[in-house]
Order: C-alpha cells, then sequence, then structure tokens
C-alpha cells in the first residue's frame, strides 16, 4: 500500500509538473508574437487605464465615486475613440513607485498619472510618451509663517518627498547645484508625504506645480501655506504606453491631438455636430466626414468626432479640470494653444 | 550446509527492481524541474526584452542622484550609484533589527517573567500589555507611534530640552555628539585592560568555586577595576572625550547627532510589538521546566535569585530558543512595514526608489528576496548554534 501511495504522490508530481511546463510553452509562445493591444482591449470590452489614486485635476474619484481629471478625460476619450463610450474604461489607481511596472507587465493598456516624460524613462523603461497633455515644472509649498519668499532660502530644511519620482531626482539636482544642505524625507505616496508636511515633519513639500495647487486647497488652511515663486523642472507629464505596439501608440498620441485639433479649430463638445457640415477641409477631415483618416489607426472615420462629442476639445477638459472651472483656477500659461501663447500644438490630420 | 548467500536469487527484471524504479522516477522529476525553471528564466528574459526592460545588472553602478536622510555610509546624490544606496538600504535595514531584537528581547523577557509574578499587579499589568499589543495589527501600531506620538511633538523651535543637552522635536532627537580629543587612546586602552582583568578574575572564580565551592563574586571587582583603572587613566589624560553641543540655527538643529523620528517609531513600535510574542515565549518556557526542579533547588537551600538562575532559567532556555528565533525573523521581515512610515530601509531605497528609477524590477526584485533570506537564514544559523551550546548534554 504504501509503494502505491508513494507513486500515486509521484504520478500527480509529473502530472502538474507537465501542466506546468505547458503553461510555460504557452507563454513563451504568447511572448514571441508582440499583442496586439488595441485586440485586447476591444475583447476585453473595457479600457484599463492606470491613474494618480488622488491628485485633484488629474485623476481623482470625486464623493460619487466618479473619476475626474484631465488623465482622466484622455482615458474617456480613447474609450471614446475606441468603443464610442466614454464610460468603457476602468481606471486603477497607481502610485509612483508601481506604475511602470504595472505597464510593462500588462496590467494596464495606458498609464495616464501625470508622469514625466524623460529620456530615461523611454529608453530603459522600454515605454513611449505618446505626448504632453501639461506642461508642468517642480515647485516647493512652505508654511506662511516661515516667511520664505525664495526657495533658495531653503538651506537646512526638511523636505517631504514622494519616492519614485523626477521629483526626488531634481530635488537633489537643485540643492546640490546652489550649494545648499537639505534633509528628505520620502514617502511611498503622495499622500503620507502631504501628511507629514501638514503635521510639521518638514518644512516644505515639494512635487510639480499643478500638483501644489491640488495638495494645497486639500490642507485644513489652504491659506496657511504658500507656493513659491521658483520652477526648478521642466516637467512634460502625459501618457504613456508599452514599446512594441506603434498601432496603439499611434491611437493614444492621436486621441490627444485630436482634442487639441478640436481647439484650434473651435470645434467644442457642443457644436461638434454642427461643424462637422461646415466647409473647411481641415474641419471636415478630423471629424471624418471627407478622407477615412481613422482606418488607418484601426478606428472608425468619425472616431474624433466621437472624442469631442464624449469628452471635448482639450480646452474643455482643461477648464474644467484644472482650469478657470475648477477649484485649482490654474492659468492655462505654457498650456495654451501656440496660437494663443502656449505651446501646445498638434501636427495636422491630413 | 551451504549458505543462503550462495544461492542465486531469483531473476528479477531491472523495470522491477525498487531500487532502479525509485532512480527513474526521481531523476525524471528532477529533469522536469530543472527544465521548468530553466523555462520560466527564458520566459522571463525573452519578454523582458521584448518590451525593451533591461535584463541586465548594469544599472549597478550608475549614479543614483537621489538623497537619502539617514546613511550609516557616506552617500550623496552626485558621487554615489544604485550600488551604494543598496548598501545604505541594507545598513538601515540592519540597525533596525539589530536595535529591535535587543529591546525586544529586555522587553520581552521581562514582561514574561512578570506574567509568573506573584505580585498580583505587576501579573495583571503583563497580562494586559501582552493581550493588548500582540491582538493589533503591527502596521497600525507603526502609524499611531509615527502619527500620533512623535509629530504631536513640538517643531524645532519650541523643542522640548531633556537633560544633557538632548532635544526632542517633530524633527527627531538631538544628541550631542562625542569628539574624541587627544589621549583618548590612553583612557580607551585603560578600560580595556580593566574589561580584560575583570574578565581573567571571573574565570579564575569560577575555576575557584569549582574546586573549593568558595564563592568569589566577580561583579564588584569588575567595577571596582573599572572605576579605578579607567577613571584614573581618564582623569590622568585630561578628559579626552568632548561633546559638540547641538545648536538651534535656521529650520533645525545643526551639529549633534540626529536621530530621526522614523527609525524612533520604527524600533518602538517592532520592539514592543515582538516583546508581546517574545513574553509569551519565555512565560511558556519557564512554565514548562517542572515544579519539582525548583522544590529540588529549594530543598538544597539555594536562595531564589540563584534558583532562577542556576536551575529554571538553563532549563526554560532550551525551550524558548527554537520560537525566539521565530521572532527575531519576524521582526526583521516586520521592518519591511518601514516603507509607510518613511523610513529609508532596503525596500524603501532598492525596492522603492532604485527599481523605480532604472526599471529592472526582476532583478532589483531578486536581489532584495535573495537579501531577507540570507539574513534570515544566518540569524537561524546563529541561534541554532546558541541552542546546540545550551542543549543538554546526555553522558
Amino acid at each position: 500500500m504504501r509503494i502505491h501511495a508513494r507513486s500515486l504522490v509521484t504520478a500527480s508530481l509529473l502530472a502538474s509538473l507537465a501542466g506546468a511546463a505547458v503553461f510555460a510553452q504557452a507563454s513563451v509562445a504568447l511572448a514571441q508574437a508582440p499583442s496586439k493591444t488595441l485586440e485586447q482591449v476591444k475583447a476585453r470590452g473595457y479600457l484599463s487605464c492606470g491613474t494618480n489614486p488622488g491628485l485633484a485635476g488629474f485623476g481623482m474619484p470625486d464623493d460619487k465615486g466618479v473619476w475626474a481629471g484631465i488623465d482622466v478625460d484622455l482615458c474617456r476619450g480613447i474609450a471614446a475613440a475606441v468603443f464610442n463610450d466614454p464610460e468603457k474604461v476602468k481606471f486603477i489607481p497607481m502610485t509612483a513607485k508601481d506604475r511602470f511596472t504595472a505597464l510593462q507587465s500588462g496590467e494596464i493598456d495606458v498609464l495616464a498619472r501625470n508622469g514625466t516624460w524623460t529620456q530615461s524613462r523611454e529608453a530603459e523603461l522600454g515605454l513611449l510618451f505618446a505626448g504632453v497633455n501639461y506642461y508642468d515644472g517642480q515647485g516647493f509649498m512652505v508654511r506662511k509663517k516661515l516667511n520664505i519668499n525664495s526657495a533658495l532660502e531653503l538651506s537646512g530644511a526638511s523636505i517631504c518627498v514622494q519616492q519614485g519620482t523626477t521629483t526626488e531626482l531634481n530635488l537633489a539636482d537643485f540643492f546640490r547645484s546652489n550649494n545648499m544642505k537639505y534633509e528628505v524625507v520620502a514617502f511611498a505616496t503622495s499622500n503620507e508625504a502631504v501628511k507629514a508636511y501638514d503635521s510639521g515633519r518638514c518644512d516644505a513639500f515639494t512635487t510639480d506645480s499643478s500638483g501644489l495647487y491640488a495638495e494645497r486647497v486639500k490642507l485644513a488652511n489652504a491659506d496657511d501655506h504658500v507656493v513659491l515663486p521658483e520652477v526648478i523642472s521642466k516637467e512634460p507629464l502625459g501618457p504613456a504606453v508599452r514599446q512594441g505596439d506603434d498601432q496603439w501608440f499611434n491611437i493614444v498620441k492621436w486621441t490627444h491631438f485630436a482634442m487639441i485639433n478640436a481647439e484650434e479649430l473651435g470645434i467644442t463638445k457642443a457644436n461638434v455636430d454642427e461643424r462637422a457640415k461646415s466647409p473647411n477641409p481641415e474641419i471636415r477631415r478630423l471629424l471624418g466626414t471627407e478622407g477615412d483618416f481613422g482606418k488607418a489607426l484601426g478606428l472608425t472615420p468619425d472616431w474624433a468626432a466621437r472624442i469631442i462629442k464624449q469628452v471635448g476639445n482639450y480646452g474643455e477638459v482643461f477648464n474644467r479640470n484644472v482650469g478657470e472651472g475648477s477649484r485649482l483656477k490654474i492659468k492655462r500659461g505654457l498650456n495654451n494653444l501656440w496660437s494663443k501663447g502656449g505651446i501646445q500644438y498638434a501636427p495636422p490630420v491630413r | 550446509m551451504a549458505s543462503t548467500d550462495d544461492l542465486p536469487g531469483p531473476r528479477t527484471s531491472i523495470l522491477n527492481n525498487p531500487l532502479w524504479r525509485g532512480l527513474f522516477w526521481q531523476g525524471l522529476t528532477l529533469a522536469l524541474l530543472v527544465w521548468l525553471a530553466l523555462q520560466a528564466f527564458d520566459n522571463a528574459v525573452v519578454n523582458m526584452r521584448a518590451r525593451n526592460i533591461p535584463t541586465d545588472f548594469s544599472f549597478w553602478n550608475r549614479p543614483a542622484g537621489f538623497d537619502v536622510n539617514q546613511t550609516l555610509i557616506p552617500f550623496s546624490a552626485s558621487t554615489s550609484t544604485y550600488g551604494q544606496a543598496f548598501f545604505v538600504g541594507l545598513l538601515n535595514t540592519l540597525l533596525v533589527a539589530a536595535i529591535g531584537i535587543v529591546f525586544s528581547t529586555i522587553i520581552g523577557f521581562t514582561v514574561g517573567i512578570g506574567r509568573l509574578s506573584n505580585n498580583w499587579i505587576v501579573a495583571r499589568l503583563a497580562t494586559v500589555y501582552v493581550e493588548v499589543v500582540r491582538n493589533t495589527p503591527l502596521l497600525l501600531q507603526l502609524l499611531f507611534w509615527y502619527n500620533a506620538v512623535l509629530k504631536a511633538l513640538p517643531g524645532p523651535r519650541e523643542s522640548l530640552a531633556l537633560p544633557g543637552s538632548i532635544y526632542l522635536n517633530n524633527r527627531g532627537l538631538v544628541l550631542p555628539e562625542p569628539v574624541v580629543g587627544a589621549g583618548f587612546e590612553w583612557a580607551l586602552g585603560a578600560v580595556a585592560l580593566a574589561l580584560l582583568l575583570a574578565i581573567l578574575f571571573a574565570i579564575w572564580a569560577r575555576v575557584e568555586q569549582r574546586r573549593t565551592g568558595a564563592r568569589h563574586h566577580a561583579l564588584p571587582v569588575a567595577i571596582g577595576l573599572l572605576l579605578v583603572l579607567g577613571g584614573g587613566a581618564w582623569l590622568a589624560s585630561g578628559n579626552p572625550l568632548s561633546f559638540q553641543q547641538p545648536v538651534l540655527r535656521g529650520f533645525n538643529f545643526a551639529g549633534g547627532i540626529k536621530v530621526i523620528p522614523e527609525l524612533v517609531a520604527l524600533i518602538a513600535g517592532l520592539s514592543l510589538y515582538t516583546a508581546s510574542f517574545i513574553a509569551e515565549v519565555v512565560r511558556a518556557g519557564v512554565s514548562a521546566v517542572p515544579g519539582g526542579q525548583t522544590e529540588a533547588a529549594q530543598a538544597l537551600g539555594l536562595r531564589r535569585g540563584d534558583i532562577l538562575r542556576l536551575v529554571v532559567v538553563p532549563q526554560a532556555l532550551r525551550i524558548i530558543i527554537p520560537p525566539l528565533t521565530n521572532q527575531y525573523l519576524n521582526l526583521l521581515k516586520n521592518s519591511s512595514l518601514a516603507v509607510f512610515i518613511g523610513y529609508p530601509d532596503l525596500i524603501q531605497i532598492f525596492a522603492g526608489t532604485v527599481l523605480n528609477q532604472t526599471g529592472a524590477a526582476v532583478q532589483v526584485v531578486s536581489i532584495t528576496m535573495a537579501v531577507y533570506l540570507a539574513i534570515s537564514l544566518v540569524t537561524s544559523l546563529a541561534m541554532n548554534l546558541y541552542a546546540r551550546r545550551i542543549a543538554l548534554h546526555e553522558r
């Protein structure tokens, strides 16, 4: 009987090993043919979008659990283009630390989480940034009662920061190049870093300027805190995708461009149907009434019209989430259209 | 009469030979396992290459570019590499584990013995401590220490001044920094000599007690030696150790040693939590020593302290050590919760920042796992050696 039992164990072990081996083979086969993200998204029935778990203006669920923000609206735009339904998105909150690994491993289709476009993130992390939906720069927030007017007066200060960000690196660069000392206190999430700053552990909190304004409105006494004038870095924030799927890269990139082109051409959420009848060939090409520019992307001819109708143009999205129409009241500045003094510029649909 | 050995055995096929069958199946299983591991490795490499994710360790020597607020070895954003960042994190983890193990052992033994005390209040207090602390999540306790206790402290300008120029504020604990002056090595040498003499005396006392039964107490002699020799040399060399007082300047104190609040909170949380488990281990170990042993020792006329020290504890230790090892390992692994309160340990620096800046997730996570495994194995090896030393040697 004992021998029987033992051979049974061996047999079942072998069987499970064989099963695992087949599985391993299958995943190797999968790896060798670059997968088509668009097909996966369509088959799944929704877009997996990695977002910030709670940054006002960029990605944050409101009190009813509805996500809002310019990054969130970009994902809605992609869903509108693919599914003709901006609600077919699953927002997956990501910490700064986990976001790239999640994108690399295929857990999410697109990462729209106020990520800074840098050389190493494309060359070393195997990502591609599909555009810049917010031109930002890093700043500092301090308590008013410190009576500080410049970041250059921060020598010897303790500074709270979120770890795993370009912010952490810029901070080191700034203090090094100005020959100043500081104590860095790094936290896994932005929330913890702000909490530590608020409780007095740090003299200053640093992140992208837009983030400083967003966090300031969340603090108990927003007026007790001031954002210092220095902007110490370039932070072009934008959506990122995995390398190796050019079609999907194009879809994300052109979703952003379509929104900018729409603002430039005066197409809004409200007037998109009416403007489709316009004789202007640029408008007709963008909205799909002339030519078939969506097909080459793997989408329908009216892909851009869907985005604008269901989400809005870039100006509307900006205004609603971070601009005058929001609590943050951030000026357009660099994020204005190139024709209005900013640097937001999109290639033509042609 | 022919012995049975000479008889030809029954002719059995190699297929029915249990030895060969066993070897065959085990060999096959092993081969499959190795093949599977290779496949998994190959699969990971192929997939990572396809996504342009780094698969080598070249990041190790690249400049780190970020700063850390507690470093036991020199580290700076401009000159240090990711490899050095790894060692900074590793040393910070080891520091927490080492201090935590010492404190949790002291508190744990005290509370454990306290639970067995005949004093009603002491026993009840120890019970309440154990039940409250070990039945709430560790993360919660860490957050409590960090957010509720340390952050409630005043800012640097309103620091609590403790005796001896020690300041406590929400940036941590500031201590005067010892500065070594001329003649310090002489004083240090005298202290070392005193210690050596004390140890020699203790050995002699032990041999003497074995031989004659007369007891010579080593502790008073050691204290006397230290005071006379060490203190004498200290005064003779003109008090060679001075302290640099911390001064409030700008945002915080300048000079002095700073202990960051994250470290204090982590050690407090880990030690108190682990101590509650150690207390139970100690209580179980002491209770497991048969009552007859104590009674026999009393019958021999030993004093209470000696009964505990010479009879009960040595026997209890044999029972205590293996589960105590578990608690030490738990403490080490639990120290990775440091991330939640911003303490720069191995996980935060290496598996956090370095992983994120380099994108080498598989390499970084494998290294981190290997390191925790290695530290744990070394700890259990040391504890096992100790357990073997105190084991009952049967003759």
